[in-house]
């Protein structure tokens, strides 16, 4: 499934990034990085007025040659990103999708413990769990 | 048209439907012109099948003259050179004519028809006038066409068509053209639904044969794209998309499939190893190279992809949607890289890369090519990704092919750039002459390093202007980051350094700790090569201290950094602390923070050593900063409570924490200190009636507190040091904003600590206090006092002493022992020591035991205060313009009396004497009265114990202190002598009998003594300390008497009515010897007369005096002398009313000098004062009676100081008798009055 997701910030600052190859986890920090600019140009293209009713999924931020990004945008701006790699084409728009709301309960989870701090990273063994089934084991 | 070649040209947009026309064909020629030209005219609706939606079409038609060739034979579906419809012309009008020729011709055009199955045909008749005219026989002009649809159309009339005299512009001519178009294009459409329709279901059939062997796609493909070509010739060029989506769409699940293990035969031909990879060709509309191979399924998988996207690039243009040619063209060539690697195609390392750039290249010269340049920069959002794709492509082609390396290629590099090169075939005949293909671009650059270099630097800086462009600053960066690692390669530092530090900055600002870290790395090795010795060291640094680097690679920065510091001076080199080490606690001791001049400040640093090895410290050095607070007057407890309160951080117990940042976030995210709450009460009412919907807190600030404040997980460094610094102070207040670590030559300063951490030093000056043991001090018993002596700066030495001035009214009695203790800055005790006191008539001094400066004297000192012995009087006097002035003199609660003590103390210290004024209250309050019972007199004095203390009194004596006449004697009545016990608030009474002999004297001294001592007193004969009250009784001076006449010849008074008043005074006693001085008294004309004021005052308002109610009269001093006064008065109301009051004062004129006071003002002596006192006593008020005595004394020409007013004094108790008080006069009311007046009291 995913190879890379991850959990930014309103301020863009990465809050959770899990990646699968841990040789590759640079390469993927890079990408998910630069996909906040084509995330930010596609909330910003939502007018201002269209906000509330704007659908949280994002859709497919850029393929690149190996893998495909995924943008997710919760109504506190905090993105989510999942990146999947290319050859696997079983994964269509509506698995993404629902990884997505996965994710977005499990981190609403998270928002919800009283003990979290907003802002921190996020270090839930349930989250991590539930990212980790979303990956793709390492094999 | 014959004109037109036998086998019409397909694969030119100029393809229509073709018509193909029999019989008369210079009939035809004739009409060809106006056919083409009005056919398409008018749209026209096509209902489809299947549920698609109905198009309004533009029917145009290539007209082919008739031969049989053309008639498609069975099983050629060839779609395109189908003709849809077969049109027979005539103009035949001649039944004969018909009959013998056209007749047959006709039989023998629909016998082939027939033969091939066409059905689709069209008999058009062309009748004219001119024809007619010149056939005189003719039939009626229908008979023919009648004659025709009865041998042709046995069914179908409408296939059979009169045109009239098309060339002539009539509107008959008009009718019958638009009814043949409608025909014509009516059976167009009916023969596109049918054909295309059984073409689609024969397609549709051998698409469902695609699992059965023999099938191939490539049949297939040729099947389905002849749809395309004709929806496309039908201008339908959605529909023609859609057809090659579909084949696209089944290209790749068949692949997907067969990277799943189900694999098709035919697709083996496209696993062939790819040999040519010359990219995308979109210049053509159709690629008939490709076209052919796919039809003999040679094709390669590159070759498929690149025709189907060649064709849907075409149609994508005509439909104006560019943008998305490139965004299809980017997940095309994604794609594809990735299908080729599915299918496990062998490719030769490289060649996808050409592929992809020179497919890149292509879609954008494309692109460019069908929109204007306005355009292309408001959409570089759809290109730039082709743009980045490419830029990669070179790169990576660049660093295969050895372009990048600083020595050049090498030969295995140029073998391998030979292959590539020869893979890309020679250059398409489109583009060989133009100067700027997609070939020639990859061929120069993978031909030598510069050319390379230039081409990949602008297609870079292409790709990153449009990001920046378009807002993408993190995808610009990413560039601009592999811009600077191929730099780097090629040796130049200088240039790669920018877009590092463009990158750095960013990452770091967003936090992406990974990033940082590397690209950090990449910084340092630049920063190396530049010999930018001091950022090196700074990134060394922060390397080191970096946890997402292994401990080899932080070992290796922190060796460069020791390195460098073991190495000679130059001059030390200058790095930010925070990289290298952490301050994580500051500790004060004393906890407070507040020292005095010379006192030990100990300040403990924790700081938290980042480096992976242990690192030895040579020096540690903080500079403070200092700041000059001259707040003198305030107190120490307040200044070392504002300064544990003023950081948030700052603890009770002297301690500040640093936030745990780390140097990334800290950096990034600036103050990592939350704010405080800022909470505010909200309340929501309802608009109509005001009432609380509801209430709540609101948080103004929390956009500042649900930020982040700290990203990154805190740093688990091994090494934790404790260092503690001593400073011993030696000025004032200061705090530390600087601290610096040095190692070796380098030196790592922490600009400022925040939050600001400060201690304060002050410098006080000595200072003496003197405050009573308990609440009050009691006047008469001796009182303990405490000397409190802060000694500041000033050390008290042996022989300093407190030198005290005595006063009588308060002797220091210093009769016990008394020892002094001193207390250290802290409060603790210190020591103890003996007091020595001397005392001689003027001064007590007191020898203070040697004290260290910052220290605190304490001791205690017995005082008594006398209490003098005549009462207070009340402190009102009345000026004669009727002004009352108080005396501002503070009464303790409970109405009593206070005598305030001064003491100057000449200290050690200063040349100044030091006065301290101390309050002693007068624990009793004595009153007494005269009581009368016939011809006996009594005296009655109350002693009221005030104070809160318990008390014995004994011996309560009265005396007569003036005369010792005995004239007159006191005998105790009441009251015992024995000592009694009176509590707070209680009082005693003594009751005195008076006898007299002859007279009564006309004033009587009295002093009553008593014995009181404080029932808790142990020592009983000194506890006793005697009370004093002194009092005078007067005899009557003057008898006042008042008569109330009604007006002459009325017996009552009646309201509304003037009445007589008259006042008459008399003298009662002769004056005395004494009495002489007392009164004002002045002599005219040998009789000696003195002033009396009186006044008429009515309160009760019963009584209108009418004319002067008051005035001066001279009495002459002289037993009965009287004085009588007339004055008028009206009563008000009917009934008897109390006569109005009548007051009589001294009458004090301005020239009396009053240098000394007479006894009778009976104040305290040392209390005395006059107007003249009280005028210095209190500037502000008597300025107004000084202004108003200047205005006086100009007029007098006097210039003294003394008041030029008259005073008047009122008599005291008993020495006026009214005798009229209480008297009543009857007044009635007035007679004719018709209201009666009922006054009810």
């Amino acid at each position: 499934m995913a190879v890379c997701i991850a959990v930014i910030a309103k301020e863009n600052y990465p809050l959770y990034i899990r990646s699968v190859p841990i040789q590759n986890e640079l390469k993927f920090h890079y990408t998910v990085h630069t996909s906040l600019d084509v995330v930010e140009e596609k909330i910003s293209a939502v007018g201002k007025a269209m906000a509330d009713q704007r659908e949280l999924y994002l859709g497919l931020l850029y393929p690149t040659e190996d893998y495909k990004v995924y943008g997710y945008v919760t109504n506190s701006k905090v993105k989510f990103v999942i990146v999947v790699d290319s050859s696997n084409t079983s994964l269509r728009d509506n698995e993404i999708r629902s990884m997505f709301r996965k994710l977005h309960n499990s981190f609403t989870d998270v928002m919800c413990n009283p003990f979290y701090n907003p802002g921190d990273t996020i270090q839930s063994k349930a989250f991590d769990s539930m990212v980790t089934a979303m990956m793709v084991q390492a094999s | 048209m014959e004109a037109h070649e036998e086998k019409p040209i397909i694969y030119t947009m100029e393809n229509k439907p073709i018509v193909t026309c029999a019989g008369d064909q210079s009939l035809f020629t004739s009409l060809y012109t106006s056919l083409a030209q009005q056919l398409p005219r008018e749209p026209m609706e096509w209902r489809r099948s299947y549920g698609r939606a109905p198009k309004m079409i533009h029917l145009e038609a290539n007209f082919v003259q008739f031969k049989e060739e053309l008639l498609p034979k069975d099983g050629n579906r060839a779609l395109l050179t189908f003709p849809f419809l077969h049109i027979y012309w005539t103009d035949c009008c001649d039944t004969e004519m018909y009959k013998a020729s056209v007749k047959d011709d006709m039989l023998r055009w629909q016998s082939t028809l027939r033969l091939h199955g066409s059905v689709d045909w069209l008999i058009v008749v062309v009748e004219s006038e001119a024809k007619k005219k010149n056939k005189t026989n003719i039939l009626p002009r229908t008979s023919i066409v009648d004659k025709i649809r009865n041998d042709f159309c046995n069914k179908q009339s409408d296939r059979c068509v009169v045109l009239s005299d098309p060339l002539k512009e009539s509107s008959r001519s008009q009718d019958s053209w638009s009814s043949f178009l409608t025909k014509l294009r009516t059976l167009l459409l009916m023969s596109f639904t049918k054909n295309l329709g059984r073409f689609e279901d024969d397609m549709r059939t051998l698409r469902e044969k695609r699992t059965e062997p023999g099938w191939s796609f490539c049949d297939y493909f040729m099947v389905q794209e002849e749809l395309a070509f004709v929806f496309e010739m039908l201008q339908q060029f959605e529909d023609a998309l859609v057809q090659y989506d579909e084949l696209d769409a089944l290209f790749t699940q068949y692949v997907l499939n067969f990277g799943a293990g189900d694999g098709a035969n035919w697709l083996g031909s496209f696993c062939a190893p790819v040999k040519r990879w010359n990219g995308l060709l979109l210049r053509r509309p159709i690629d008939m190279e490709k076209r052919e191979l796919i039809q003999r399924g040679e094709a390669s998988l590159l070759d498929l992809r690149s025709y189907l996207f060649s064709r849907q690039c075409t149609l994508l243009i005509f439909l104006q949607r560019p943008w998305e040619v490139t965004q299809r063209a980017l997940e095309l060539l994604h794609n594809c890289v990735q299908e080729l690697c599915l299918l496990e195609v062998s490719v030769v390392q490289g060649a996808l890369d050409c592929w992809v750039f020179l497919s890149c290249l292509e879609v954008l010269h494309r692109i460019e090519g069908c929109c204007d340049r306005a355009q292309l920069e408001a959409n570089c959002s759809h290109t730039v990704g082709l743009w980045t794709y490419a830029t990669e492509k070179l790169k990576s082609l660049g660093y295969l092919c050895g372009l990048v390396a600083e020595k050049g290629p090498t030969s295995e590099d140029l073998n391998r750039t030979v292959d590539l090169l020869a893979g890309l075939g020679e250059e398409r005949p489109e583009t060989v002459n133009s100067l700027q293909s997609p070939y020639k671009k990859l061929n120069e650059a993978l031909s030598s390093v510069e050319a390379f270099e230039k081409h990949y630097l602008e297609l870079s800086h292409a790709a990153m202007e449009m990001y920046r462009a378009i807002g993408r600053m993190r995808s610009a960066r990413l560039i601009g980051k592999s811009l600077a690692e191929f730099y780097m390669k090629k040796g130049d530092p200088e240039r790669a350094e920018g877009f590092l530090d463009d990158s750095l900055r960013s990452y770091v600002a967003e936090g992406w700790s990974l990033q940082v870290t590397h690209t950090r790395k990449q910084m340092a090795e630049c920063q190396k090569l530049l010999q930018q010795t001091e950022d090196y060291l700074q990134t060394s640094a922060l390397l080191a201290g970096d946890a997402n680097l292994t401990v080899e690679e932080r070992k290796h920065f922190c060796q460069e950094i020791l390195t460098f510091a073991s190495q000679p001076p130059p001059g030390p080199q200058i790095c930010f602390m925070a990289a290298f080490a952490q301050l994580r606690q500051m500790q004060f001791s004393p906890p407070g923070a507040v020292v005095h001049v010379g006192a030990a400040l100990q300040l403990e640093l924790r700081v938290r050593c980042l480096m992976p090895v242990a690192v030895k410290v040579e020096q540690l050095a903080a500079t403070l900063h200092f700041s000059l607070e001259q707040g003198g007057a305030r107190g120490r407890a307040g200044s070392a409570q504002r300064r544990t309160g003023q950081g948030p951080q700052g603890q009770g117990d002297g301690v500040v924490l640093f936030p745990q940042g780390s140097p990334l976030a800290g950096a990034g995210m600036g103050a990592s200190l939350l704010p405080a709450l800022e909470l505010y009460e909200m309340q929501d009412r309802s608009p109509s009636d005001s009432s609380l919907n509801s209430t709540g807190v609101v948080c103004k600030n929390m956009h500042l507190l649900l930020r982040r404040h700290d990203s990154s997980a805190s740093l688990d460094t091994p090494t934790r040091s404790s260092v503690t610094l001593s400073l011993l102070v030696a000025l004032s207040f200061s705090l530390p904003p600087l601290s610096t670590l040095s190692v070796g030559r380098v030196q790592f300063v922490q600009s400022h600590i925040y939050p600001v951490v400060q201690y304060e030093v002050y410098s006080q000056e000595p200072q003496l206090t003197i405050e009573p043991l308990s609440d009050n001090l009691l006047a008469g018993i001796p009182q303990k006092v405490k000397f409190t002596i802060a000694t500041g700066h000033y050390s008290v030495k042996k022989g300093d002493a407190l030198q005290l001035s005595n006063t009588d009214s308060m002797p220091i009695l210093h009769s016990s022992c008394c020892s002094a203790t001193i207390l250290s800055s802290t409060g603790e005790r210190v020591g103890e020591s003996a007091l020595s006191i001397q005392s001689s008539e003027k001064v007590t001094s007191i020898s203070l035991p040697p004290t260290p400066p910052y220290h605190t004297l304490e001791f205690q000192l017995e005082v008594l205060c006398h209490i003098p012995p005549t009462p207070f009087k009340p402190d009102i006097e009345r000026l004669t313009n009727g002004e009352v002035r108080h005396r501002p003199k503070s009464h303790a609660d409970r109405g009593m009396i206070n005598i305030d003590q001064k003491v100057s103390i000449d200290c050690p210290w200063s040349i100044y004497s030091t006065l301290i004024s101390l309050t002693f209250y007068v624990p009793f309050k004595a009153k007494h009265s005269i009581l009368s019972a016939g011809k006996r007199k009594y005296i009655q004095v109350c002693l009221q114990n005030v104070s809160d203390t318990i008390f014995h009194l004994a011996d309560p004596v009265l005396t007569d202190t003036h005369t010792s006449s005995l004239s007159h004697s006191l005998t105790h009545l009441f009251g015992s002598s024995l000592p009694q016990t009176v509590c707070s608030q209680q009082s005693v009474f003594c009751l005195w009998e008076m006898r007299w002999v002859e007279r009564l004297p006309l004033c009587l001294q009295c002093a009553f003594s008593a014995s009181f001592a404080p029932v808790s007193a142990s020592d009983a004969h000194t506890a006793f300390k005697p009370y004093r009250y002194e009092f005078q009784l007067d005899r009557t001076l003057y008898s006042l008497k008042a008569e109330i006449l009604p007006p002459s010849g009325d017996q009552h008074c009646r309201t509304g009515t003037l009445c007589g008043l008259e006042v008459s005074i008399t003298r009662q006693a002769e004056p005395s010897e004494t009495e002489g001085e007392e009164e004002e008294s002045t002599e005219i004309e040998g009789l000696r007369t003195t002033k009396l004021m009186y006044e008429v005052v009515d309160n009760s308002s019963n009584w209108a005096v009418c004319g002067k109610s008051s005035g001066v009269v001279s009495m002459p001093v002289a037993a009965s002398a009287t004085h009588r006064v007339q004055m008028e008065v009206m009563p008000l109301f009917a009934g008897h009313l109390p006569f109005p009051n009548i007051k009589v004062f001294k009458y004090l004129p301005h020239s009396a000098v009053p240098a000394i006071q007479p006894d009778t003002d009976s104040c305290l002596e040392n209390d005395t004062m006059s107007l003249l006192d009280k005028g210095l006593d209190d500037q502000g008020d008597t300025a107004s009676i000084r202004s108003r005595g200047s205005v006086h004394s100009v007029g007098s020409g006097e210039q003294q100081r003394v008041l030029p007013m008259p005073r008047l004094e009122p008599f005291s108790p008993g020495q006026v008798f009214y005798l009229s008080q209480g008297r009543q006069v009857l007044v009635l009311p007035v007679t004719d009055d018709h209201v009666m007046e009922v006054n009810v009291t």
